[in-house]
């Protein structure tokens, strides 16, 4: 039987060759520019948008062959721009929150993913706050459920409270908007597809249309009237991305995908759909980055699963549906870094741990991440 | 609590053709690592509601381990041994509620980092209990055939990918008299190799008629049991304090009784179908779901020698606390995204009837209802072909059957 080291580094391989061809890379070696000649490359207003690929898709809907017709955009716009990491492993718990609560925090989290707790190790937002002194409206979070409320602030004693990320809900948001139960409406409120039953109410909606009108400069009129042309939370979430990267330009903006988990419900057809959609979200950020002169040429655009999800080989789980196995493919995913100083077409097949994020983004954006237990990606920093 | 405290009468609760099997072997249930012995109790607990695959595995595995000397033992749980659980768990009434018990070590295992070491020791036993039992070859090769794509007038997009590759696939079948051939071959194997859950057939939707000696299970005769429970859930999580995890203890707990199934009829096939609805993902809202679910454990934990399923259009997607409210009236339908679901359900109906003894002589025939094309699979078929000439569904089984 093969190691489950062998076999994540097979599935990197693997990726390698379908991107070799599919999207006309090359493949990384040590022969990179000095990091020298890329800090000299980097414009000083830094700014990094961190897209989750959520929540988690697997090779064969994806990256293999048979998978590249659902991420057109992913092979054809953005991989030929990007430096491409093709083994990210995340060696922890394989639930959303917590997941992505350990992606913030460079430390696998052990919190229980269906409570709304804070990160107990500090997260990048309170690194780049602290360290650089940044306002509360420089750093933001844009994500799917309630139960993400508390992914900006960890409970660390050192930072903690005011330091955290400002955190958008685009549902509560929209809720609060509404204020009472509209059919045209509940496409986009779909929440939290591994416990369905259960959705964590917020209040507050005083504080939620206050961000709408001040912050974000959109009128409840015309949130509602624009949020009715949508066909999915994650379409609603790049909305308000999009409006708070306007109005407010942050510079560490960190957006939470969650359409493609509807898999947990084993819908094959609603789960390529996500991925699909997801894709295509990518790419609309991308080109938003690009056409702001806040963001355009001053932005690492950084995209990642949380995890990826059972093999269908694995007796043991359900194939696609869930991420309940642990296997190398549900802990094996893949990494896109693109923007100034990042070599395009370039693909490393090197593993790489998911923790590592945390500590890349410090190093791209000048701030040192103590306490997290990753390390810096050379090849981007 | 550790096992080696164990005694009889902890086990009154236990149906009783569960409890003779514990008192039976008490001895060497008291010998077994906690991590271990919760996962055996879980199955033990349902004794008298499994399909009789289902006891033989239990009763040979226990006979199996109790054959074992301590130090074949030692060995053998090695890797469940040296998981470290909490005094917490080990308080926890894992003789009474195994089920519940084993979800907290599920959690436990997770943050505790000790998930990959339990994979290990799980699947090191398996191979080594799989190598010393003798293997259960079926009386007929396994018969396994998914019917997909009802209701769908037209589709230009490949179908069978997946499966394409492990046999023969045809471009020009005709559809006439296909499902009622289907259904009677599958009755003929049935009325010849006669066993007790042998012979399935699955229903998405609204059954079509078939031979009563078949174990049948249909999304459209569950209709009134599934809305029974999705009130049920409605009504729990309404209460203040319910929780994700309280609910599905309190999911896993209901009987057929508890979800209007009055009649009393197949206790085990009873359980069984509520299992499907209280164990499953999905499986409660949209009938592809629940039919790929359901044909999965058909076959995981019955081992059938003949699978017929049958995969019918789904309800289209909508907000989940809409989905998981108990409507009466017609739900609107997705028969294109139904389609594709149950090409993913055919080629995992293969993937999971492959897992069983007999493998290399299995058969298996795809089919999309009403159209032109099909898969068929087996040992005479060569794999990775295609044809285009006309062929009917009587010929399309004479390749496997």
């Amino acid at each position: 039987m093969q190691s489950w080291d062998e076999i994540a580094h097979a599935v990197g391989r693997t990726r390698r060759e379908f991107l070799r061809d599919a999207a006309k890379v090359t493949v990384g070696s040590t022969l990179l520019r000095s990091g020298f000649a890329r800090a000299a490359a980097l414009p000083k207003q830094k700014k990094v948008v961190v897209i989750t690929f959520g929540g988690g898709a697997r090779d064969q809907e994806t990256l293999a062959p048979e998978g590249q017709e659902n991420v057109p955009n992913l092979l054809r716009e953005l991989i030929p721009r990007a430096t491409f990491f093709t083994q990210v492993v995340n060696r922890g718990i394989l639930g959303h929150y917590v997941a992505t609560a350990s992606l913030a925090t460079g430390a696998y989290e052990t919190i229980n993913n269906f409570a709304a707790l804070p990160p107990q190790n500090p997260t990048v937002f309170e690194y780049y706050r602290k360290e650089l002194k940044r306002p509360s409206s420089d750093a933001w979070v844009v994500a799917p459920s309630n139960g993400f409320n508390h992914i900006g602030e960890s409970s660390s004693r050192s930072f903690g409270p005011g330091l955290g990320a400002r955190v958008i809900l685009p549902k509560h948001l929209l809720r609060a908007a509404i204020s009472s139960g509209n059919a045209d409406y509940a496409h986009l409120l779909r929440d939290n597809y591994e416990t369905p039953y259960f959705t964590p109410e917020l209040s507050g909606s005083d504080f939620e249309l206050e961000q709408l009108e001040h912050l974000l400069k959109l009128s409840v009129d015309d949130f509602k009237m624009h949020a009715r042309t949508l066909s999915s939370p994650d379409e609603l979430s790049v909305y308000i991305t999009k409006q708070l990267m306007r109005q407010v330009a942050p510079s560490l903006l960190w957006i939470t995908m969650h359409d493609i988990d509807i898999a947990h419900a084993g819908t094959y057809s609603l789960y390529v759909e996500g991925i699909r959609r997801t894709d295509r979200l990518c790419a609309e950020i991308w080109k938003t980055i690009e056409s702001q002169p806040e963001y355009a040429g001053k932005t690492t655009l950084l995209i990642l699963p949380d995890f990826g999800r059972d093999a269908d080989n694995d007796a043991g789980g359900n194939g696609f549906q869930h991420h309940r196995t642990g296997d190398a493919l549900s802990r094996t995913t893949w990494l896109i870094a693109m923007g100034p100083g990042i070599r395009e077409g370039v693909v490393y097949d090197r593993a790489v741990d998911s923790l590592d994020l945390v500590p890349t983004i410090g190093a791209r954006m000048g701030f040192s991440a103590l306490l997290s237990k990753g390390r810096p990606i050379t090849e981007i920093v | 609590m550790l096992p080696n405290e164990l005694k009889p009468e902890m086990f009154s609760s236990y149906p009783p053709e569960a409890k003779s099997l514990v008192i039976e072997n008490l001895g060497v249930l008291r010998e077994l690592p906690l991590s271990f012995e919760s996962g055996l109790l879980r199955e033990v607990i349902d004794f008298d509601y499994k399909f009789p695959s289902e006891r033989r595995s239990l009763q040979r595995e226990l006979t199996n381990l109790s054959h074992l000397s301590p130090a074949e033992k030692a060995e053998w749980l090695q890797g469940f041994s040296a998981i470290t659980l909490s005094t917490k768990l080990e308080h926890l009434d894992w003789v009474n509620s195994p089920a519940q018990f084993t979800e907290q070590l599920s959690a436990h295992l997770w943050t505790t980092n000790q998930l990959d070491a339990f994979r290990l020791a799980a699947n090191a036993y398996g191979d080594r209990l799989g190598a010393a039992l003798p293997v259960e070859v079926p009386a007929v090769p396994r018969l396994g055939i998914t019917v997909i794509g009802e209701g769908i007038p037209f589709y230009s997009g490949q179908l069978f990918r997946k499966l394409r590759p492990h046999g023969a696939y045809f471009s020009n079948v005709l559809p006439d008299e296909g499902l009622p051939t289907l259904l009677a071959t599958v009755a003929a194997r049935a009325k010849q190799h006669h066993a007790p859950y042998a012979h399935w057939y699955i229903d998405g939707g609204e059954a079509a008629g078939h031979d009563a000696s078949l174990a049948f299970v249909s999304y459209g005769a569950l209709e009134s049991v599934r809305m029974a429970l999705l009130r049920k859930i409605h009504s729990e999580t309404e209460k203040p304090g319910m929780g994700p995890e309280m609910l599905r203890t309190l999911m896993a707990e209901l009987r057929p009784t508890d979800l209007d199934m009055k009649e009393p009829g197949d206790q085990v096939l009873d359980r069984f179908q509520v299992k499907l609805l209280t164990e499953g993902s999905g499986t409660q809202i949209f009938s592809t779901s629940f039919t790929q679910w359901a044909a999965r454990e058909a076959l995981r934990r019955s081992e059938p020698v003949t699978l017929l399923v049958r995969f019918a259009p789904r309800q289209r997607q909508k907000p989940m606390n809409e989905l998981l409210s108990p409507q009466a009236e017609q739900p609107d339908l997705d028969p294109l995204g139904s389609l594709i679901d149950g090409d993913m359900g055919a080629y995992y109906n293969w993937l999971n009837q492959q897992r069983l003894p007999g493998a290399e002589n299995a058969a298996f025939l795809a089919w999309f209802e009403r159209h032109n094309q099909a898969v068929v699979i087996g040992p005479a078929v060569p794999r990775g072909t295609e044809s285009a000439n006309a062929i009917n569904m009587e010929q399309l089984l004479s390749w496997i059957v």
